[in-house]
């Protein structure tokens, strides 16, 4: 059977719109074959004719044209001229609004999804940027910040439609920490970067004691604590199931995380490190990745004074896990490949900076087996650009989720979320830690 | 060393012979500082004059010669392998290195491609200071009235605020330096080169326009007047309304002459067409309600921000003015949730005149570059060439400085901006920054 792949994509966005859950869409049961574009792979060397066939949701082959066999009854898709990539993924988000809960510095049994809205219109515009997957985090403005979620951009109303699960069905995610500036306040909040540190250690010891009685207490449930959310959730982390997502700037703040790391074992992965560039030596031998965010100019904060685009070049040289992030709405997820190319524009290699968008965050959230790149078996999420991937003139043409388009240019609705018109933005101001009321004149 | 610091040094002789000339321009200008009842053009005059001057005093022995693959003049076609010739201060020809020779002796600086010296139509760098922080540098905005137009930024402009460097690392010579947005009248803007000397030093205009807003920044949410965009306008037209009877009682020579009043003269000149009002709207009913205004009180004006300009396209054309467009990487939230990327070529192809902004931020970015935000207008349907003229000459002549800046032609102030590549490819870089003849680095490297 051949599909006519316009008039299914519009079948697609048709049943979205009219709220259905993503489980309910047409499942990809016929293959789909691209031939002619130029495909990054991101685990190989780029093939610069390449053929990628995708069936079920997923990658089924790839190769230079010529060695790949293209199945019975695909639908073939000449896209010569285009540049394929796999779906970018974004280690660090606030699509769909996102929390920072002032009540008290410690927030681990919180959980970002309850408090997204997937109808936002934030997620049709990183659809837009070539993004599939997103870490959606709390703010930074607690030394404990909450559960974060791993989110797959299929086009649904429900965000447990959207979850990535894990092997046993359960949603996926990591924990978001802060130190530096943006936890420090009033009382109950910390007033110095000691005590920042203090109320983490605090917290991670309470949680180890915590997981100590609950397998002292074996199958014995009489002496089992009671369930407490937050230290549960801290447990996790100890115990290696849940990454550290961490804000921090200044050199100083970074070293804390990596002394806090040294201390608990648990995993970590450095988020924003403005200061990379000074203390990549550090972050080096310590073996562990960062996700660094570049913005346009350095400053608006007391910590990011010294940021620096040539922080990924230096860190890519120093032999650390390199990613990106939009931080969104701090960097449009509409320009995400951009701050990859400031980042090549910085020195890093262009290979280095493709991973950087792609493989690297996947690993960097556990989920590098599944995700990332263009290789048989792995999730079909997909970019299809007319360009290079980091030049101005390029535009994503269409994204892939898991064999289906989610993101079309070439229809209107889409198109008017990529360079945005009527109704394309947020119904409100920008909230985080970012665009307070303090700012007077945020327009 | 970081990359900011780096900027911040001095690259060149000429620049530190600048210094004595802080000092003499001040002196000069001394008597500059508030005079209302002068026209801007005349400001503009003694202003020029004070520059002239100075730059003849600390002049190169020998002159500049910037050779480029390519030269984009602004002001004619491309130029293939030309070259610009420099000589205190101001550039005296343009051309093909095959017509104009270099004199020995004189520096040569080449690159791929140069340009004219960016001129960013409405920003608030020098005055939104990096660090972010009340009471240390966040002097874009004061909020103790909602209507202050005696308050300028030349008197709280940093010419050392590293953001000023860093925008002039990536080809940005000229600023519009504005108050940001946040209050119905925050102040008077000013226009400043960007060689960090001072803002006095460095200023084209001092006084060029009087910044005033509407929209959801200005509203206050109790007790403090406006709350609601209806008495915006109310206290605007109330306030120029004051101020066209203060001018009539001015001129009178009697006891009932009125005292002198730093806002009112600053409106009076608005009512007399001496000074545009450069004029923030988002929305597209705030957009027309400045219009409306316009329409009642006759006072020239410029419209900036603008997110939603492409719905009420006829009505801006109408009112015969132009529009320093938003910038164009401006986040969808707020009063600019409908904003496009294409707004720009939208306007443009209506026949509006257009400039572009790096605008104001409150966080981060502390300043947008105007650089990136044209690149981005460029790639999404404003084209190459009008992109760049969006940042040069057309924003030169929306914000009066044409005369001086904004086009490499003989006579014009030599500020150019040199790439090593298409300027607007995200992986270019700036590679030097020519002011009055002065040579800075470009963006920071390793």
């Amino acid at each position: 059977m051949r599909v006519n792949p316009f008039a299914l994509r519009r079948a697609c966005l048709l049943v979205a719109l009219c709220g259905a859950p993503a489980a309910l869409l047409h499942s990809q049961e016929n293959p789909i074959a691209f031939t002619g574009a130029r495909i990054e792979t991101a685990s190989t060397p780029p093939i610069g004719d390449g053929v990628l066939v995708i069936q079920g949701g997923k990658i089924l082959a790839v190769g230079p044209a010529g060695s790949v066999a293209i199945p019975e009854g695909a639908e073939v898709r000449d896209v010569a001229g285009s540049v394929i990539m796999p779906g970018i993924v974004d280690t660090h988000s606030h699509l769909g609004g996102t929390m920072n809960e002032r009540s008290g510095p410690v927030q681990a049994e919180l959980r970002v999804l309850d408090s997204l809205d997937p109808r936002d219109g934030a997620f049709r515009r990183a659809l837009a940027g070539g993004i599939t997957s997103v870490n959606v985090m709390p703010g930074s403005g607690n030394v404990i910040g909450g559960q974060t979620i791993y989110l797959k951009l299929r086009r649904s109303v429900d965000v447990g439609d959207l979850y990535i699960r894990d092997a046993d069905g359960r949603p996926t995610g990591g924990l978001k920490m802060a130190n530096g500036t943006n936890p420090i306040g009033t009382a109950p909040y910390p007033t110095t970067r000691a005590k920042t540190a203090a109320i983490a250690r605090t917290e991670f010891i309470k949680a180890r004691e915590y997981a100590e009685k609950i397998a002292r207490a074996g199958d014995d449930a009489s002496k089992l604590p009671p369930r407490d959310l937050s230290l549960e959730t801290l447990a996790e982390v100890l115990a290696g199931k849940r990454v550290v997502h961490h804000h921090t700037h200044r050199q100083d703040d970074i070293l804390t995380v990596l002394r806090l790391k040294e201390e608990f074992g648990f995993k970590v992965v450095l988020q924003h490190v403005s200061d990379a560039w000074i203390v990549a030596d550090e972050i080096a031998r310590a073996g562990v990745p960062c996700s660094i965010i570049n913005v346009d100019s350095p400053g608006g904060k007391l910590e990011t004074m010294d940021l620096s685009w040539k922080s990924a070049a230096v860190l890519e040289k120093a032999g650390v896990l390199v990613a990106f992030h939009t931080d969104d709405p701090i960097i449009d997820s509409r320009f995400f490949l951009r701050s990859a190319a400031l980042g090549v524009r910085a020195g890093m290699s262009r290979d280095a900076a493709l991973r950087a968008l792609t493989i690297n965050p996947a690993r960097m959230m556990d989920l590098g087996d599944r995700l990332g790149s263009i290789e048989p078996g792995k999730d079909a999420d997909l970019v299809i650009l007319n360009g290079d991937p980091f030049s101005v003139y390029t535009q994503v043409q269409e994204t892939w989720v898991e064999g289906r388009p989610v993101f079309d240019i070439s229809i209107p609705e889409d198109r008017k979320y990529a360079f945005g018109g009527d109704g394309a933005g947020a119904r409100g101001p920008a909230h985080l830690c970012c665009f307070g009321d303090s700012e007077g004149g945020v327009e | 060393m970081n990359g900011l610091s780096k900027a911040l040094a001095p690259c060149s002789p000429a620049r530190e012979r600048g210094d004595g000339c802080l000092s003499e321009s001040r002196c000069s200008r001394s008597g500059l500082l508030f005079q209302p009842r002068r026209t801007v053009i005349s400001l503009i005059n003694s202003v020029t004059a004070v520059v002239a001057v100075c730059v003849a005093a600390h002049a190169h022995a020998g002159g500049l010669a910037v050779l480029g693959g390519k030269v984009h003049t602004q002001a004619g076609p491309v130029i293939e392998n030309g070259v610009v010739l420099i000589e205190d201060g101001r550039i005296t020809a343009v051309g093909a290195q095959s017509e104009i020779a270099v004199p020995e002796g004189w520096e040569k600086l080449t690159a791929a491609v140069v340009t004219p010296g960016l001129v960013d139509a409405h920003s608030t760098v020098g005055l939104a200071g990096a660090l972010n922080q009340a009471k240390g540098d966040k002097d874009e905005l004061d909020k103790t009235e909602a209507i202050q137009p005696g308050l300028r930024a030349i008197d709280a402009f940093n010419a050392r605020d590293p953001l000023v460097a860093w925008v002039r690392g990536f080809g940005v010579t000229t600023v519009h330096a504005s108050p940001a947005a946040g209050s119905l009248i925050p102040g008077q803007t000013f226009v400043v080169k960007t060689t960090g000397r001072g803002a006095d030093a460095d200023a084209l205009v001092p006084s060029a326009m009087v910044a005033t807003s509407l929209g959801s920044p200005v509203l206050e949410t109790e007790r403090k007047a406006p709350t609601t965009r209806s008495k915006a306008a109310a206290m605007l037209r109330a306030e120029f309304i004051k101020a066209r009877e203060y001018e009539e009682k001015r001129s009178r020579d009697d006891d009932k002459k009125p005292a002198f009043n730093i806002n009112l003269e600053v409106l009076a000149a608005v009512l007399r067409g001496d000074i545009p009002l450069l004029f923030t709207a988002n929305r597209h009913h705030d957009i027309l309600t400045a219009l409306r205004l316009k329409e009642e009180f006759g006072f020239k004006l410029i419209l900036t921000g603008a997110a939603e300009a492409s719905t009420v396209i006829d009505d801006i054309r109408a009112a015969g003015i132009a529009v320093i467009v938003h910038p164009t990487m401006a986040r969808p939230f707020g009063d600019r949730e409908n904003v496009s990327m294409e707004t720009a070529a939208k306007l443009r192809a209506a026949g509006i005149p257009i400039a572009l902004q790096s605008g104001y931020e409150g966080y981060v970015p502390r300043t947008r570059v105007l650089l990136f935000e044209a690149a981005i207008a460029a790639a999404r349907g404003l084209g190459q060439e009008a992109a760049l003229s969006a940042i040069t000459i057309d924003a030169a002549r929306l914000i009066g400085v044409a005369d001086r800046v904004g086009s490499l032609e003989k006579g014009k102030d030599a500020d150019l901006a040199l790439y090593d590549g298409d300027p607007f490819e995200y992986t270019t870089h700036c590679t030097n920054v020519v002011i009055n003849g002065e040579v800075f680095p470009g963006e920071p490297r390793e």
